[in-house]
């Protein structure tokens, strides 16, 4: 017996015999688990086994092995998940003795967020561990493959959340994933590859997930956008919002369908949203005006300088300094549409004025250059003529030394 | 007009001025419908001149380390008075020089002016093609900027390849096994010291040989004027035909000027040692045929390297251009006809290689 | 040097090709000289090292001011603090490359760009950048601010 199971521990690739995977790796499914899934998972890598979560004993060969009396418990129910997990979890003398960076209040999380309140309550149609984590070949967050990596994490929650029939007994909306999609966060992600970019857990929290409260909105938001949570604190939009119980930035920028913010929002277009509260004529309607005016206005200067250095640059000229300075002015544009949420035209006018002085003095140097350029082939046409008339005095110099018969 | 005089008469007292340029006002140019073949020696002689003054010129502000060559560059072309115009100049009159050595070697060898006794006079001159050439590889690196970075990286990587000394040879190029700031200061020092030395030094003797063995003949002018000599006659270089090449030496500047003013040279961006190779890196033009060879060329012909194939074809054929008078054979019509066999060949090559080099990108 | 056939020739066409041909090289000659000797002539912008630049005059800056001045190819950052004190780093983000400025309401080096800042020496406080910017020595020599990259270390 003792030589069967050395046999075992050699054959099998784990630290300890595991032979469940022998008949359940070719089973049909639900009751499939292979050994090339299970190797992918981290507790597998870490030493432990079937046994370890639905009990039993894994050095037995067959049937023997699901016995009750050594704690087989066969299926795990939904409703037992997160209890079975947290007990392991939640223990940090034991998770210490694996990984002693990894938090362990995942469960104590868990039981504050929405998730966690209804399952309490007995709803197991709401997430559990296993829903966002995987089972059978789980994988760290870090892994790319996991489902909880954070380029994938807004697809595992949309399984439930966008799934208007799953969620139908919730009254939530169901389009949070189709907005963020065309979200800028959605594009930093994926297209830039900036996995520092929120997604639904970075604002929503992972195990303690619930949305934000309508005054917590702002600070949330503020964990990047510090510069622009600043202004909006001291601004007059804040008292009137959190008065008003609006959720602060959401109510121009929404929560999650956030594009990349224009000028536009300041017009009065579709994308525009101060008339969403303002009246036509009115003051603020009238700064808005102010406001869109002269951040157009130094755009189009950016613009322009950048487009007359193009034709002095084509043209051979020099003007690498100028280039350089139109940086400053766009970093000034930027930081006037920072100070917009600062609601104080002063301020945004102090930021636009510089960017107009950089952007004024850029065009003058693209001017310049232009008319070097015109200097030097004014130069160039001079001396092309001084050297014509020598090669034309050369040539009837020759004529004369050698005496040409013709017309003397 | 006096004063000329009394200045000469000073000069001629004292080093026998009259005497050693006597030869000089006997010396006659021979005039015939081929003639203006003869003032492709004399503009890249000119142009050396101007490369030589221009360069000069730009030493007085050039630095040649890493850190600050491409500054200095930048500098000139901007913040130095007319800076622009003496750096244009001196790039395009560089390639202004290489494309007329070239044009007076197919010149010279298609009139057939190698022949005996001029066969020293056709070494020396291929000596000088070469040098010519080292001047741009060398100079095309002073910039230090993306495009030359990469181009000598690649130029350098190919005198690597060649057997036993190749990898010896790419060292002491490089300065190092890669392209550094050490590269940059070799290559300056070749370029205004090691090879304007060679050059000046073969120079003088290419143009003594001239001066010994006069103007050839083409070989059908020879014909021809032997039915009726009138075919050609003899024009004195002093003043007569110095007057000409004057007249050849100021259009080319007046060319010179239009293309530094018109089209000048453009800086670049600085290079980045550790930065990507850009798309389409590819050598100047006058190695383009070279390089494009070398491109075609499978990566091994019958266990033979490929490269290493292509480096030895045109290392012979180098060595065969120079050794060319000495090929000749005994039949001189034979051994005429050959050459020029094998001269239509390579311009053809050449340009063909070229415009494909630049089709091809 | 001329032969009997140019005694032929009028005197006054003589003097018309030798007026041409002599003030044709003068004057081509003063065209490629003028250049010439313009470009010995050192500018008024006396360096543009890598490695060294006059980045302002004293005075120049008021105090909790800054500039952005050209070191090398790249714009670097001058500040006089309100103390008194002189500090020039690198004004190239070492996040995404966007041009740094200094706060005066803060006391701190910011980038507009995604909110990146530094303190006065160059260490990445807070934000994306995830390294230092390069920090430069400062000397005044005489009326002149000289800013260089630092030695040794």
């Amino acid at each position: 017996m003792t030589l069967a199971v050395c046999a075992l521990a050699y054959g099998s690739r784990a630290q300890t015999a595991n032979t469940c995977l022998d008949c359940h790796g070719v089973l049909d499914p639900p009751l499939r688990v292979t050994e090339a899934q299970f190797s992918q998972d981290i507790h597998f890598q870490k030493g432990l086994t079937c046994a370890s979560c639905h009990g039993g004993d894994p050095t037995k060969a067959d049937m023997d092995a699901m016995s009750k009396a050594a704690g087989f418990r066969g299926k795990i129910e939904r409703n037992q998940v997160p209890a079975l997990c947290g007990r392991c979890h939640s223990d940090g003398n034991f998770m210490r003795q694996y990984n002693p960076g990894l938090r362990t209040d995942q469960f104590s999380q868990y039981q504050t967020s929405v998730h966690g309140k209804l399952f309490a309550k007995g709803d197991t149609k709401v997430a559990v561990c296993i829903d966002c984590h995987g089972v059978h070949d789980l994988r760290p967050a870090r892994d790319s493959r996991s489902n909880v990596h954070p380029l994938n994490i807004a697809q595992t929650c949309a399984r439930c959340h966008s799934d208007a029939a799953y969620m139908k007994p919730y009254g939530i909306p169901t389009d949070q994933f189709a907005n963020y999609s065309k979200s800028v966060h959605h594009e930093a992600m994926t297209a830039r590859g900036d996995l520092s970019a929120p997604t639904c857990t970075t604002c929503h929290g992972n195990h303690g997930a619930a949305p934000p409260g309508v005054d917590s909105v702002k600070n949330v938001c503020a964990n990047c956008h510090v510069f622009q949570a600043q202004m909006y604190e001291k601004s007059s939009h804040k008292t009137v919002f959190q008065s008003a119980g609006l959720p602060g930035c959401v109510v121009c920028h929404s929560n999650h369908g956030i594009t990349h913010p224009t000028d536009a929002k300041l017009g009065t277009g579709p994308e525009g949203v101060c008339m969403q509260c303002h009246s036509p004529g009115d003051d603020c309607d009238r700064a808005r005006v102010g406001l869109l005016a002269s951040l157009t206005k130094l755009d189009q200067s950016i613009k322009s300088a950048d487009s007359v250095l193009g034709v002095a640059e084509s043209s051979g000229m020099e003007v690498s300094e100028a280039r350089l300075q139109q940086d400053q002015a766009r970093d000034s544009l930027t930081k006037a549409r920072v100070t917009i949420h600062s609601f104080q035209p002063k301020l945004i006018d102090q930021d636009i004025q510089a960017g107009l002085k950089i952007a004024a003095k850029d065009l003058q140097a693209g001017k310049a250059a232009l008319s070097e350029r015109d200097f030097r082939r004014k130069g160039l046409g001079i001396a092309v003529i001084f050297i014509l008339i020598t090669l034309v005095g050369l040539f009837l110099y020759i004529r004369q030394l050698e005496g040409k018969p013709a017309n003397g | 007009m006096k004063i000329v005089k009394q200045v000469r008469e000073w000069i001629d007292e004292r080093f026998g001025w009259a005497k050693l340029t006597e030869p000089l006002r006997h010396k006659t140019v021979p005039i015939h419908k081929l003639s203006y073949w003869y003032f492709l020696g004399g503009i890249t002689l000119f142009l050396f001149g101007i490369q030589v003054c221009t360069g000069i010129l730009l030493l007085m502000y050039y630095r040649p380390s890493a850190n600050e060559a491409f500054e200095s560059v930048q500098y000139i072309m901007t913040r130095v008075q007319f800076g622009w115009l003496i750096r244009s100049i001196h790039s395009w009159a560089a390639n202004l020089m290489i494309f007329t050595a070239f044009l007076h070697m197919f010149s010279v060898l298609f009139l057939r002016a190698y022949r005996k006794p001029r066969e020293l006079t056709w070494v020396s001159g291929m000596i000088l093609l070469f040098l010519v050439l080292g001047f741009g590889f060398s100079g095309y690196l002073l910039p230090w900027n993306t495009l030359a970075f990469f181009a000598t990286k690649v130029g350098t990587e190919i005198t690597g390849q060649v057997p036993l000394v190749g990898h010896t040879m790419m060292v002491l190029l490089r300065g190092g096994e890669e392209v550094t700031g050490a590269t940059l200061s070799r290559f300056f020092g070749i370029h205004v010291a090691v090879l304007p030395g060679l050059t000046a030094f073969l120079i003088l003797i290419h143009l003594a040989l001239v001066q010994r063995f006069g103007m050839s003949l083409p070989p059908s002018v020879q014909a021809a004027s032997k039915v009726n000599p009138s075919v050609v006659r003899e024009m004195k270089f002093l003043p007569n035909f110095l007057l000409r090449e004057f007249m050849a030496w100021y259009i080319a500047l007046g060319v010179l000027g239009a293309l530094a003013a018109l089209l000048p040279w453009e800086l670049g961006t600085k290079a980045d040692p550790f930065g990507a190779a850009p798309a389409g890196i590819r050598p100047e033009w006058y190695f383009m045929f070279m390089f494009q060879t070398l491109k075609l060329i499978p990566s091994k012909i019958l266990h033979i390297d490929g490269e290493l194939l292509g480096i030895g074809a045109f290392g012979l054929a180098g060595a065969i251009w120079v050794l060319l008078p000495f090929l000749g054979g005994q039949r001189e019509k034979r051994g005429g006809r050959l050459i020029r066999g094998a001269g239509v060949f390579a311009l053809c090559y050449i340009v063909a290689m070229t415009i494909y080099g630049y089709l091809a990108k | 040097m001329s032969n009997e056939d140019s005694q032929q020739v009028r005197p006054a066409r003589r003097r018309l090709v030798e007026i041409l041909l002599g003030g044709g090289v003068f004057a081509s000659v003063v065209s490629f000289l003028y250049p010439v000797l313009k470009y010995l002539v050192p500018p008024a912008v006396p360096d543009l090292g890598q490695d060294d630049v006059v980045a302002a005059a004293v005075g120049d800056l008021k105090p909790n001011g800054s500039k952005v001045f050209r070191f090398g190819s790249r714009p670097a950052l001058l500040l006089l603090t309100a103390e008194g004190e002189y500090h020039a780093v690198s004004a190239v983000c070492t996040h995404l490359g966007c041009t740094v400025q200094y706060r005066s309401d803060l006391h701190e080096i910011w980038c507009a760009c995604h909110n990146g800042t530094y303190d006065l020496d160059g260490r990445n406080v807070s934000g994306p950048p995830p390294r230092p910017l390069e920090n430069f020595q400062v000397n005044i020599r005489g009326k002149e601010i000289v800013v260089s990259r630092k030695r040794g270390v």
